[in-house]
């Protein structure tokens, strides 16, 4: 990745630096502090059920800051960092840009408006919870997206049956089993399963 | 609503943790997130817990904001910001270090087998998320049948979840009668 250097960092740049896949001949814009509080605030506000595809239009397509070549890399980071992906490329991509400050400038971006906007959510749905009007159209809500996230499962695991793959599927059905049915701890699951997964995946390479 | 101290602290404790393990972002720790506030703590209903999850999807943003609902219900305002503080900070250090390091580890052999190690895991856990949010609403069949027909409709064809969920919202608004 054709990053600039990170103000601040003492640390110089790899030596085993691997030339970058696509020619950057132009330095890309280089957002300032406002610029990327702006950019995450309105990437959280628009992002409605899908942060990733508006902040991949507006990282690459409209502001130009990444190639898509470097969105990809830095998204495919982020989803295998544990917590909440969107977060974690928030200050990936703020810290890239503008250091510590630029991370922290981006999370509170990407948090400040939709926190305020849900804390006064919580504040209305405390006083008219109990409403039967209310409950029974956030059930349609909850169960609706429940059905969403049965479809993205569904298509999710599409390629993991190719090719008769038994291992994957397994593997899935497991954590599906101890987490949905048994109520295990998620910690206590993720300590078992996750070193059995990447482990095979590991001896399947 | 208290806001006292060891709430507080326990807020923080359990999130922080639980950030590490949120692994394919927060909706896969509704689960866990459930089991602990619901079963545990008993700091919500299941019904609460399903409305919770409810209004969360329907803020823009991020869906952690779940984790600031929870917060808030528990220990209002003070709580709602450890909460997501604690539910964001680690993941946030660590993404940092790994953003400045990831260079170094682009087609390694190991970061491969990591991400499809964790791809099978991160769909058992979707499921379970989706078992348990589509389990504590209680309005059976109707909530069901929602559930299925979304589920169905969503796999065939690209739905913006707003429809989907005005649509659900109506519906379930019918069941009342």
């Amino acid at each position: 990745m054709n990053a600039p250097p990170i103000p601040g960092s003492s640390e110089p740049p790899p030596s085993a630096h691997t030339p970058p896949p696509a020619p950057a001949p132009l330095q890309p814009p280089r957002p300032s502090l406002s610029e990327l509080f702006i950019a995450f605030a309105t990437i959280s506000l628009y992002g409605f059920g899908g942060v990733l595809a508006w902040s991949r239009r507006m990282m690459v397509e409209e502001r130009g800051w990444l190639t898509a070549e470097q969105f990809n890399e830095a998204y495919a980071l982020c989803a295998f960092l544990p917590g909440p992906n969107i977060v974690n490329l928030s200050v990936v991509f703020g810290s890239r840009f503008r250091g510590p400050a630029g991370g922290a400038v981006a999370l509170a971006g990407l948090l400040g408006p939709p926190m305020i906007l849900v804390i006064i959510i919580g504040a209305l749905y405390a006083h008219y919870g109990d409403l039967p009007v209310l409950r029974h159209m956030l059930t349609g809500v909850a169960s609706a997206a429940a059905g969403l996230m049965v479809a993205t499962v569904a298509k999710m695991a599409r390629p993991l049956f190719h090719n008769r793959a038994v291992i994957g599927p397994l593997i899935a059905l497991s954590t599906f089993v101890a987490i949905g049915i048994m109520h295990w701890p998620l910690a206590l699951v993720l300590a078992i399963i996750l070193p059995v997964s990447i482990t095979l995946a590991w001896v399947r390479i | 609503m208290k806001a006292d101290g060891g709430t507080l602290l326990l807020l923080a404790g359990y999130f922080a943790l639980m950030s590490l393990f949120a692994i394919g972002g927060a909706n896969s720790a509704v689960p866990e997130m459930h089991r602990f506030a619901v079963g545990v703590q008993h700091w919500l209903t299941d019904q609460q817990f399903s409305d919770t999850f409810a209004l969360a999807q329907l803020t823009p943003g991020p869906n952690v904001i779940i984790v600031t609902l929870i917060g808030y219900h528990v220990a209002g305002l003070a709580g709602a910001l450890v909460a997501t503080l604690a539910m964001c900070g680690p993941t946030c250090v660590f993404a940092y270090f790994a953003g400045r390091a990831s260079e170094r580890f682009k087609g390694s052999a190991w970061h491969a087998a990591l991400s499809r190690g964790l791809i099978p895991v991160t769909l058992g856990l979707t499921a379970a998320s989706a078992t348990v949010i589509a389990t504590t609403s209680d309005f059976g069949w109707l909530a069901a049948g929602i559930t299925l027909g979304t589920a169905l409709i969503a796999y065939f064809v690209p739905v913006h979840p707003l429809w989907a969920f005005g649509v659900a919202a109506l519906l379930g608004l019918g069941g009342l009668i």
